[in-house]
């Protein structure tokens, strides 16, 4: 489902060029549930960026779903990401001007799908994550763990078939953070759903199929 | 997705008043002086009663003689336009009149300040008054110095009174006496040919006017249609290659033209010199001075926009992230202030009905009503795209260039 090889990403100043990843190969079979391990600043969420398109490897072959990406421009590359990934923030990165069923709305927006089925869907992705009854609150009246669940059903709303998570669980407390990765569980058991979690909780990376372990950029297991 | 992006728009606004409301006050200030401008300018410029016809209407309002030492401009006198303007071959109607003059009058021992203006019986014909009682003087009127007068329902009311009737009434200017043949609504004082409060024939003027290549006459050419134009120039200039001075030795070249009203104003503000092209620059100082007051308040849109980027760069990354391409991205953007720019509009056009109203009542300008029409409306509508499209597509763009990853990054909460 997921394949890096030799993959190197340099972030380059006029004066400094820091190596965030080097030489990274890894494979994500499809319905794996794979956590992302290491210490601060060792290059977790740059690997994640990259799997979610969201940066490009300074070089390198990446392949998702058997397709590779290199040569995408920034209309394909947004037509992948709305079908086939869905990301999960650490901080949410819920767009306060808009109500939770708005927010969840989102990535059905830019599969021009209608209003009344968009609504429908995005209400069955927030009754999932046990949010029905809060559909027309804005992110701000709910707590983080609220606040989170609302971001797993934006990122489940359009049945992506990869979920990128950086630190899920990283802003709640442990009990709201054992919510979240019973219904991460519950997606890769019951959906299918490839998933990808970086995280710094050793619980929680246990709970999943395989651990990578990162250090300076490198891949160590 | 347009309904979408709306929907979107009126939230964001709704959510962040003061933004709005600072955005707002610019662009409807901004749209509100600039509407009231075109409406001015409209109504000078474009052609409605009396002046309906003036899409096909050239006149002469200028000359200027020049010779080594001396240089003459004014109003041409009678014999200039008699001799080089009248019966051009190729025109519908000619008309001589001269320029509507201050006037006191004294009415039943009253004081009644007015303007006087002597034309001719094809004034009536190319000019299009409505008129409210009787009708116009006539050709032979003229020829014969006739005594009779048209008058405006203004002074009609100073003379004789409120809801009296006027035909056949009469009133003294300078020792003449006038009979009333005819009234018609007042007209605006930017009205260059049309505007006077009294119509009488040309050869009621006392004294010698004749003879005089100088004075205070003008003369319209009623076109049979605006491709006429350049014919018509052609004759007058074949004309005035002919031209006969009075004074040989003081004067040896004679400059005229057969303008259009804004050329005519463009001559009036910019010179009567032929090596100009005065349409052009007055066009480009209007457009320019426009602008000037455009780009400011553009600018500070701008610039608003630009930081409310920045406020919003976690929405751009989760848009980003979620499947939005840059194009889409720029859509969405564009209409949220496409449609601030919008609503400033609509304010701005109620605001601007209201001023000119306020403006038309107080008569700063004698007899001009100046109101929204459906021109200044579709102006004020392009004034609003113009405003929203450029305020909005460049940080539009900035935002759509965002890296994903920084705009995640930007905008933690």
């Amino acid at each position: 489902m997921i394949r890096l090889e030799n993959v190197n990403k340099v972030y380059r100043t006029e004066r400094v060029e820091t190596l965030a990843l080097e030489n990274i190969n890894l494979d994500v079979a499809p319905g794996e549930f794979v956590s992302i391990m290491g210490p601060s600043g060792c290059g977790k969420s740059t690997l994640l960026n990259l799997i979610g398109l969201l940066d490009t490897p300074s070089s390198g072959a990446l392949a998702l779903d058997g397709a590779q990406v290199k040569t995408w421009g920034d209309k394909q590359l947004a037509q992948f990401r709305n079908e086939k990934l869905g990301f999960v923030f650490q901080s949410f990165h819920l767009v306060p001007d808009l109500k939770v069923i708005d927010n969840v709305e989102i990535p059905l927006l830019y599969r021009r799908t209608n209003g009344a089925p968009r609504r429908k869907v995005a209400e069955s992705a927030l009754d999932r994550v046990g949010l029905a009854s809060r559909i027309h609150h804005f992110p701000t009246q709910l707590s983080g763990g609220q606040q989170q669940r609302v971001a797993i059903a934006r990122a489940i709303v359009g049945k992506p078939r990869i979920l990128l998570a950086d630190e899920p669980t990283g802003n709640l407390d442990s009990g709201m953070g054992e919510e979240i990765m019973d219904i991460l569980h519950d997606l890769n058991k019951n959906d299918g759903t490839t998933i990808v979690m970086v995280t710094h909780d050793d619980r929680f990376a246990r709970r999943t199929d395989r651990i990578v372990r990162l250090f300076d950029g490198r891949q160590v297991a | 997705m347009l309904i979408n992006y709306l929907k979107i728009a009126l939230k964001v606004l709704g959510r962040r008043k003061f933004f709005t409301f600072i955005s707002l006050f610019g662009i409807t200030l901004t749209l509100v002086v600039l509407m009231v401008a075109a409406a001015i300018l409209d109504n000078a410029f474009a052609p409605q009663q009396p002046e309906s016809r003036f899409d096909r209407v050239l006149g002469v309002y200028m000359i200027s003689m020049r010779g080594p030492h001396w240089t003459s401009t004014s109003n041409p006198g009678f014999k200039f336009v008699d001799q080089y303007v009248k019966d051009l071959p190729g025109a519908e109607a000619t008309s001589i009149f001269t320029g509507s003059s201050p006037m006191v009058v004294y009415h039943e021992r009253r004081k009644i300040e007015t303007h006087l203006r002597r034309t001719d019986g094809n004034y009536w014909r190319i000019l299009d008054f409505k008129f409210l009682e009787g009708g116009p003087f006539t050709a032979e009127d003229d020829r014969n110095a006739n005594f009779v007068a048209v008058i405006t329902d203004d002074m009609r009311e100073r003379f004789y009174g409120p809801n009296a009737k006027a035909l056949g009434k009469t009133f003294t200017i300078d020792g003449q006496r006038f009979r009333v043949v005819g009234v018609v609504p007042a007209v605006p004082i930017t009205r260059r040919a049309g505007f006077s409060e009294i119509w009488t024939p040309v050869r009621t003027i006392k004294g010698q006017y004749q003879q005089e290549l100088i004075g205070n006459f003008s003369a319209i050419v009623l076109a049979h249609s605006k491709s006429d134009f350049p014919a018509l120039r052609s004759v007058f200039a074949q004309r005035l290659a002919n031209f006969k001075f009075d004074d040989p030795k003081n004067f040896n070249r004679v400059i005229a033209g057969l303008d259009t009203t804004f050329e005519a104003t463009a001559r009036n503000i910019l010179g009567n010199t032929d090596d100009v092209n005065r349409p052009l620059v007055l066009r480009l100082i209007i457009v320019g001075v426009a602008l000037l007051f455009i780009t400011l308040p553009t600018v500070n849109l701008v610039s608003i926009n630009l930081s409310r980027i920045m406020e919003r760069a976690s929405e751009i990354g989760v848009r980003k992230a979620f499947g939005a391409s840059s194009r889409k991205l720029i859509g969405q953007f564009v209409m949220e202030n496409v449609v601030l720019t919008a609503i400033g509009g609509a304010i701005a056009f109620v605001l601007a009905t209201w001023i000119l109203s306020v403006i038309s009542r107080a008569q700063f300008v004698p007899y001009a009503t100046f109101e929204v029409n459906f021109r200044i409306f579709g102006y004020g509508l392009l004034l609003a795209a113009f405003f929203g499209i450029v305020s909005g597509v460049y940080p539009a763009w900035r935002m759509s260039r965002m890296h994903p990853v920084n705009a995640l990054r930007g905008g933690a909460q």
